[in-house]
């Protein structure tokens, strides 16, 4: 994928200047930047990097600490698959297994096609509803190995 | 919107919203938590708004969208005001029904009610449900009565009365006395005094002073504090206020979980409110004090709840946990004094300012006083948000509000505390809930979440969970947890898919202790805890696994089969649903046949399956 570095500048700025440039606003800078851009190219680090006068290290080390922040492109769609403990006792696994059959990737993977992108949460606090698989921020509850395929097939 | 300059201004209002506000008035409140808004709530709260339009009632009646009830089970819930009639999993095609029948001609819908699954009974108000009825809600009360995006709603259901009390007729000494004698404890987690704490602080050398409030929760099953950030902001900014009056601090932080969108999106609107009306900032009320607030945001770090990584982060850093020689309320963000405090200790504050220590002591148990908020989840009937006063049993609290284990399963264990803390068997069910007991019996209070199990849950899984869930949120700064949680989840990993050995019991002890004497942080000190209790109370289990290549529960897939009751009427549906073609129908209305060779264990037909006839071993 090719990044538009004149946008990308422009967009990292833009966050920048919301938290006056200040250091101490690191992580919060980076989810701006992510929600802006999708992901962390590695352009938005260098200009978070610049423009905080933080090393790009130290970015670095903070953008692969949090599991929140993405150096890669995310799928079209975003699955996310809580393993809470309360999905967990009520079969969790076995609905993330067969998401991953039917999407031929793995938690933490992107597919080809750039269709979907999987991850599991630790719990999203929907408890009482588990087994729980979110798509693009749409919560589907009380999911069995069976709803996956029509859950999946409603997403182009 | 005009800034209050004064405490009697502030009242002027309150007294005017109340007087404007008439109980009779018919309101309709729905649910708008996350656990309804996934169950759809959103499209109920719509379809009431189009309804009574059409219906030219909008005038007349009041749309209330309220924050989470707790009762997540049988979202999405509205109430019928002022009888208080609830309805239950409402659906967007009930709304017009229930606009025509029970707003227009004041009857019941009958099979919109709640039934108690053990007496068959029908519950038309919240009260006569034994999931509320039995409960004690202090904190959480709030979240039912008022609109979490409106201030005016929060004044007239007595909000900011505290804060007004504290600033305006006690000293921050005063204050300060006032939460030590009332013994709150710490919610999140380590139940360290609160008023201790917040003196520690107060006395600690260094400007500015902090304080923190962490609604980073995340100990999976845990969400009390979701439901109190998004249900009732306010009422944590007015703890957080009062403490900041005490602490002698001017300057606040809320650092929520990045998995709480509407947690953050209501803590936001409720500062920028706060701000507007003078209640929050510069000279609050007029009085001299001023607190400023902000929020930041978690990045899914699980280590971030504890204090030292949460400031770390804080601070822009990668989220570290520090030894702590000098404690953070003495040496914490940016090298100041910071008091921490977890959100439900902070909602507790306006309680006891405004009832007195006396009355809260009053509630609880010697040494744990006042309410718990639990999060019921699991195998259990009525699953959701739970207040009790602490010392009320966990078979209270498992049994009669929750309403016991479903589909006639047998209770195994209740495990509390979050990845940190421990399972409790059911011959332990009689245990009081409060900080101590649950220490005694290798459990802990935790952030107040609570995992019914039944037997078909298997409790080297659950240990297997809990240390895999540590090992990848351990920060991998200190040996003894980044190592030893590595060798756990091996150790754990072989019994659960046959390859354990004599010894494997003993080498996991062996780790525990080293993790529990050697680790840096809380997150490492309580990691084998999961591990030590189910082998102390379940050791047959891990045996059964380890000398006989058996899963009793029927869960680590490499040690079960899956097979055909004779019983199976050949009705085809697993036929359907086998992603191998494992499942063949042979013969009409016989048992369809399994072939073993092409099974992946996948539990598609177990899930399919109405009748049973799928068996597991």
């Amino acid at each position: 994928m090719t990044v538009n570095l004149e946008r990308v500048r422009e967009q990292v700025g833009a966050v920048l200047d919301r938290y006056g440039r200040d250091q101490g606003a690191l992580v919060s800078v980076l989810q701006d930047v992510q929600g802006e851009l999708g992901y962390l190219a590695r352009e938005a680090l260098v200009e978070v990097s610049n423009g905080l006068g933080v090393p790009l290290s130290r970015v670095y080390s903070v953008a692969t600490f949090f599991r929140a922040f993405s150096l890669v492109p995310r799928g079209r769609h975003q699955i996310n698959v809580c393993l809470g403990t309360a999905c967990h006792v009520r079969g969790a696994v076995r609905v993330l297994e067969s998401i991953e059959r039917e999407t031929g990737i793995k938690a933490g993977e992107t597919s080809d096609d750039l269709r979907f992108s999987l991850d599991t949460v630790n719990c999203v606090g929907a408890c009482a509803l588990g087994p729980i698989v979110i798509v693009d921020g749409k919560y589907s509850g009380e999911m069995t190995v069976n709803d996956v395929r029509p859950l999946l097939d409603s997403y182009d | 919107m005009s800034r209050l300059g004064s405490p009697q201004e502030l009242e002027a209002l309150r007294q005017s919203l109340v007087q404007s506000r008439d109980p009779n008035r018919r309101c309709v409140t729905i649910c708008g938590g996350t656990g309804c808004v996934a169950l759809l709530s959103g499209d109920v709260i719509g379809a009431f708004r189009e309804e009574m339009k059409e219906r030219g009632l909008d005038s007349e009646v009041d749309l209330r969208v309220t924050g989470c009830r707790g009762f997540c089970e049988r979202g999405p819930h509205v109430v019928i005001h002022p009888e208080g009639i609830l309805y239950q999993r409402v659906k967007q095609k009930d709304v017009p029904e229930i606009v025509s029948e029970t707003i227009v001609d004041g009857k019941t819908i009958d099979r919109l009610l709640y039934v108690d699954p053990a007496s068959r009974q029908k519950a038309v108000h919240e009260s006569e449900v034994p999931f509320y009825s039995k409960q004690y809600r202090l904190v959480l009360d709030g979240n039912a009565r008022i609109s979490p995006d409106s201030l005016e709603d929060y004044l007239a259901v007595g909000g900011y009365a505290a804060m007004q009390k504290a600033l305006t007729s006690m000293s921050p000494l005063e204050v300060l006395e006032e939460v030590k004698k009332s013994g709150l404890r710490g919610r999140g987690g380590g139940g360290f005094p609160a008023g201790r704490k917040w003196e520690t602080t107060r006395n600690a050398e260094g400007e500015p002073k902090y304080i923190i409030c962490n609604c980073d929760e995340g100990d999976p099953g845990a969400f009390m504090d979701r439901s109190l950030m998004e249900g009732n902001p306010h009422s944590i900014l007015e703890g957080m206020i009062i403490g900041a009056y005490a602490i002698g601090a001017h300057e606040g932080f809320i650092y929520v979980r990045n998995e709480y969108p509407l947690a953050v999106l209501h803590a936001e609107t409720a500062i920028r409110q706060a701000v507007e009306r003078g209640l929050l900032g510069d000279d609050i009320l007029g009085t001299g004090f001023s607190c400023h607030i902000r929020i930041n945001r978690g990045g899914g770090a699980f280590v971030c709840g504890e204090s030292t990584a949460l400031m770390a982060s804080l601070e822009g850093k990668v989220g570290e946990p520090r030894a702590k020689y000098v404690h953070t309320s003495e040496r914490g963000l940016w090298e100041k004094p910071t008091n921490l405090n977890n959100v439900e200790t902070w909602a507790n504050v306006p309680l006891i300012i405004n009832n007195g220590s006396d009355w809260y002591r009053g509630i609880g148990t010697e040494g744990s006083k006042g309410t718990k908020i639990f999060s019921l989840v699991g195998k259990v009937n009525n699953t959701g948000l739970v207040e009790v006063p602490m010392g009320m049993t966990l078979r209270e609290i498992v049994m009669d509000i929750g309403g016991g284990v479903p589909k006639g399963k047998r209770l195994k264990a209740v495990q509390t505390g979050g990845p940190s803390g421990g399972c409790i068997p059911e011959s332990l069910l009689d245990t009081p809930v409060d900080f101590d007991e649950l220490d005694r019996v290798g459990s802990m209070m935790g952030s107040g979440g609570m995992i019914v199990m039944d037997e078909t849950n298997c409790m080297v899984d659950i240990a297997k969970y809990f240390i895999s869930f540590l090992e990848g949120e351990s920060c991998g700064k200190c040996v003894p947890c980044r190592e030893g949680l590595k060798r756990m989840r091996e150790i754990l990993a072989d019994i659960t898919e046959g390859r354990g050995q004599e010894g494997d019991i003993e080498r996991l002890e062996r780790l525990s202790e080293t993790l529990l004497d050697c680790a840096l942080c809380g997150l490492g000190n309580t990691a084998p805890n999961p591990v030590l209790t189910t082998i102390r109370y379940f050791r047959d289990e891990y045996e059964a696994h380890i000398r006989d290549r058996r899963c009793p529960a029927g869960v680590c897939k490499a040690l079960i089969t899956y097979s055909i009751a004779e019983t199976c009427p050949g009705c085809g549906l697993c036929v359907k649903v086998c992603p191998q073609g494992a499942i063949t129908l042979v013969e009409k209305k016989k048992p369809v046949v399994l072939d073993q060779s092409k099974c992946i264990k996948c539990g598609a037909c177990y899930d399919v399956c109405r009748l049973d006839a799928v068996v597991v071993k």
